[in-house]
């Protein structure tokens, strides 16, 4: 009996290695196809980066969305949304480089002032109070 | 005019200035307009002991107290880029509760947000009666009130006092 | 040369907000969550933000960027101790894993 559940502990143990393997290599995998496909001229590496990097951040986003998707209780969706909404002023700010359009910047503090505010608003929701205490 | 409305006029004005950072004239005329507006509407809310702002102690307390912060928030970001990697989640996640000698509120907000940036360490709620502090820690080294205490918040709390008290 | 210091300060705080959202997906509860995708993406955002004042200099967009950063650094924190006190008081427990709870013992 004992060695039974020793080996069933082994197997979860195993299972658990592979599980972490086969996600870690399938992450590496879609940031190398985002970061070197097709692989960047060196001349104008600037705009390749920053063009990219976006795609990384636009990856960050769908964990965010993932766990909204899955999040067992109403506080993980809130966390994911405030995260959410810190990212997107780092999204903002990345914008701004390539374009040249100074006003993206406006946009993003407009976004994390908006995104602070309903983050408290949330989190009383949260705790079953009045919004006025 | 009190004090501490002039000193919310002056930090409103700065706010203002950067964010239309060219000065020109008008945005500077328009800048003084809202922050004196501003300061004359919610003049004592903010601002509670102006005298404060006087010694220049402080400020020097406080570009000491600014490397400090942020050489903890990069151990900070390796130790959960760390926990994040490694297969077995090394984690040990519990809720302590600290104590803490420091009164006013500014403190108290400074002390709970350095908190949480630092390793592992994230701040639940305050007693502030009591003077306690709920942490939610990822790793409980103990959880023992002296002991914890003794290992999140007392790095922070002698220089704190220094600046907010 | 502060251009280029300035993108390796954007691809350090990329790395950083990837970490955080790999986080957010991987740990089990949501105060380690919290943990996590605050302080990684709090970091990693202020320097995105930090690189660009370095490569815009001392114009509009780095000026606000610098507001941003300070903004960014008084906010988070409070937001997440907001989220964590009321998540604890609306009942969301602990990891199964978890050591102690000293808020719940005081709360009773």
């Amino acid at each position: 009996m004992a060695l039974r559940t020793k080996e069933k502990g082994a197997a979860k143990f195993i299972m658990r290695q592979l599980r972490w393997f086969i996600g870690m290599l399938s992450i590496v995998a879609i940031l190398a196809i985002i970061l070197f496909n097709p692989i960047p001229s060196i001349l104008e590496w600037q705009s390749v980066l920053l063009r990219r990097s976006l795609n990384v951040l636009l990856l960050c986003g769908l964990f965010c969305l993932w766990r909204i998707l899955r999040g067992p209780t109403p506080a993980d969706r809130i966390v994911s949304v405030d995260i959410l909404g810190i990212l997107i002023l780092g999204f903002c700010a990345i914008l701004g480089i390539p374009t040249g359009r100074d006003w993206y910047i406006d946009i993003g503090i407009a976004w994390a002032l908006q995104s602070f505010i309903s983050t408290l608003a949330l989190a009383k929701y949260l705790e079953g109070r009045n919004l006025d205490e | 005019m009190s004090k501490s409305r002039i000193i919310l006029f002056i930090l409103g004005l700065l706010i203002w200035l950067g964010l239309s950072w060219p000065v020109n004239p008008q945005h500077l005329i328009v800048g003084v307009l809202v922050a004196g507006f501003v300061a004359l509407l919610t003049g004592d809310m903010f601002i509670k002991r102006p005298y404060l702002f006087k010694h220049a102690s402080r400020y020097l307390w406080f570009l000491y107290y600014l490397p400090i912060f942020i050489w903890e928030c990069i151990k900070a970001n390796i130790d959960v880029a760390y926990r994040v990697i490694h297969p077995n989640r090394p984690l040990n996640p519990g809720i302590v509760k600290v104590k803490t000698s420091l009164k006013s509120d500014t403190a108290l907000t400074f002390l709970a947000n350095s908190i949480t940036l630092t390793p592992g360490t994230l701040s639940v709620d305050i007693d502030q009666e009591g003077g306690f502090l709920y942490i939610h820690w990822i790793d409980v080294k103990s959880s023992d009130v002296e002991e914890a205490s003794k290992l999140i918040v007392e790095r922070f709390e002698r220089i704190l006092r220094r600046i907010f008290e | 040369m502060s251009e280029l210091i300035g993108y390796i300060f954007i691809v350090i705080g990329l790395s950083f907000d990837f970490f955080g959202c790999l986080g957010l997906v991987r740990f089990p509860d949501v105060y380690n969550r919290l943990q996590a995708s605050t302080k990684s993406v709090t970091l990693g955002t202020c320097s995105i933000l930090f690189g660009l004042f370095l490569i815009k200099g001392m114009s509009a967009p780095g000026i606000k960027a610098i507001l941003c950063i300070i903004f960014i650094i008084l906010t988070s924190p409070v937001s997440a101790h907001a989220l964590a006190r009321g998540a604890h008081k609306s009942g969301v427990r602990l990891w199964d894993k978890s050591i102690c709870d000293r808020y719940e013992e005081e709360k009773r």
